[in-house]
């Protein structure tokens, strides 16, 4: 095909964010105990930025060549100007994905969806018992969130189902995507619980095991087999199981660009928990300057910022030194590699983790649920309960 | 696998997913839930003239006159279609 190619070359070398996810809010009626959000979100629930400014966010990035737009939160729908943000940008060229726990969605509120263009709805779903449901969202909306599949469904959208994967739902994983076939879902992505954020608070209390995950693994395989094309199943592997990191956000900087509910932009959802960095914000010098120009997204961009082992590692293109954010929660050192990797001094953290989950005592330790109260103690570096649960060196 | 596709056929982007032009790119793109695929210039000129009206054999024939310095154009557009569908991007309307 290359002979077609007619003086159409694509520009390939210059980084681009692709993938622009707008965090709209920190609200959320939800308080799940695998969060990613910041522990200490509620500094950022009075500040969000109004429509206007994320209508020049959505302007700017798409001019930079951001095209997939994910609205998330906190739940989105906690907003009221969602329909304008969706109906803006469909005008600007996205292909716009509103990702919810279903509250709030009501007929009036898709129906404006549909006709602002938005392109998909990505539901969040937990188990198949309401116990579980109920339970690890701290919430009663597990007959909810059936009643919004539906309404998707019926409004033409792709069903889009994210369940992510803990210790408590880990054995239903084929009942769960039995149930998402019947909801007729086109995609269905079993996310394992990655540990930043609450998940972090709350990882002994969430890991599976090994063993676990092996059967969930293979349950996943079986139904793929039988049900073929007609249902995409992504499993997400959780990387404390892997003997490699991943390349984290597909690479600093590389394609990722994260605009948080009070303006702050990010390479990763974590990255403010990252040591010595002052992140840019939309209310000062753009989006243009945030990704090409701020020392924070140029920080661990590419990989010249790599020590080592990594520096040296014939693998380093395949994973640029994994998370950053891990590296640093798990180790202290942010430009240490990827603990999870077995070339990784750190390696050990990443066992006794593993090891902390087996442990009865900590296993049992009640979960801290991601509330308003909870956050509030975060913020004001009541840190003494995330320490308890660190695997310190 | 190319023999499934028929001059006769007619396809059209598949439900959810979106074909458009990307300015900063300067190449066509498809668009789908969580994902995205940059296609480079032939694919590109290919696929904007699935629109479920056209047959393969009409879109062979307008690339044919347009490039005709291109020897065996044909096997790769129909190259391409073998790939499209396998990949879910196109659905036969006919």
């Amino acid at each position: 095909m290359a002979q077609l190619n007619n003086g159409v070359a694509a520009n390939i070398t210059q980084k681009q964010p692709l993938w622009l996810l707008a965090e709209v809010t920190y609200r959320c009626p939800l308080h799940c105990a695998f969060c990613y959000n910041p522990t200490d979100y509620d500094k950022h629930t009075k500040n969000e930025l109004t429509t206007e400014q994320w209508i020049n966010a959505l302007r700017d990035a798409r001019k930079m060549g951001a095209i997939q737009l994910g609205i998330s939160g906190g739940e989105p729908l906690l907003r009221d100007d969602i329909e304008e943000i969706v109906a803006e940008a469909h005008k600007l060229g996205y292909y716009s994905n509103l990702i919810t726990s279903g509250v709030g969605l009501t007929e009036k509120r898709i129906q404006a969806f549909k006709e602002g263009g938005l392109d998909h709805i990505q539901l969040s779903m937990h188990d198949i018992t309401e116990e579980i449901n109920n339970f690890i969202t701290n919430t009663k909306t597990f007959e909810l969130k059936k009643k919004v599949a539906a309404m998707i469904k019926g409004h033409g959208y792709p069903m889009v189902l994210n369940v992510v994967i803990h210790r408590y739902n880990i054995g239903h994983v084929d009942k769960i995507l039995e149930m998402a076939e019947a909801l007729g879902a086109d995609y269905v992505e079993l996310a394992n619980t990655q540990y930043y954020g609450w998940s972090l608070v709350n990882r002994s209390q969430l890991m599976p095991t090994r063993e676990q995950l092996a059967e969930a693994e293979r349950m996943t395989n079986a139904f793929r087999e039988r049900v073929g094309n007609k249902m995409k199943v992504f499993f997400v592997v959780p990387d404390y199981f892997a003997e490699r990191p991943k390349k984290c956000m597909n690479g600093w900087g590389e394609v990722f660009m994260i605009v948080t509910a009070n303006g702050d932009v990010l390479p990763c959802h974590s990255a403010r928990s990252l040591p010595g960095l002052t992140f840019p914000n939309v209310r000062e010098n753009g989006l243009e300057w945030a990704w090409k120009e701020s020392p924070a997204f140029n920080k661990y961009r590419g990989m010249d910022w790599l020590k080592e082992p990594c520096r040296s590692c014939d693998e380093k293109e395949k994973d640029l030194g994994g998370c950053r954010c891990q590296a640093y929660l798990l180790s202290g050192d942010a430009e240490a590699a990827d603990p999870v990797c077995t070339k990784s001094p750190h390696r050990h953290l990443i066992d006794a983790a593993i090891k902390d989950s087996e442990n009865p005592l900590l296993r049992e330790q009640p979960i801290i649920f991601r509330t308003d109260k909870n956050s509030k103690k975060y913020a004001e570096g009541d840190r003494e309960r995330v320490d308890q649960f660190h695997s310190l060196p | 696998m190319e023999k499934n596709i028929q001059h006769s056929d007619i396809y059209a982007i598949a439900l959810h997913h979106r074909f458009q032009w990307e300015e900063v790119q300067q190449s066509h793109v498809i668009l789908f839930p969580e994902g995205m695929v940059k296609l480079h210039g032939g694919a590109g000129e290919i696929l904007k003239r699935v629109d479920g009206k056209t047959s393969v054999g009409d879109i062979v024939e307008e690339l044919k006159a347009l490039f005709p310095e291109v020897a065996d154009i044909e096997a790769d557009i129909v190259g391409m279609f073998d790939l499209a569908v396998g990949k879910a991007w196109l659905r036969k309307v006919n």
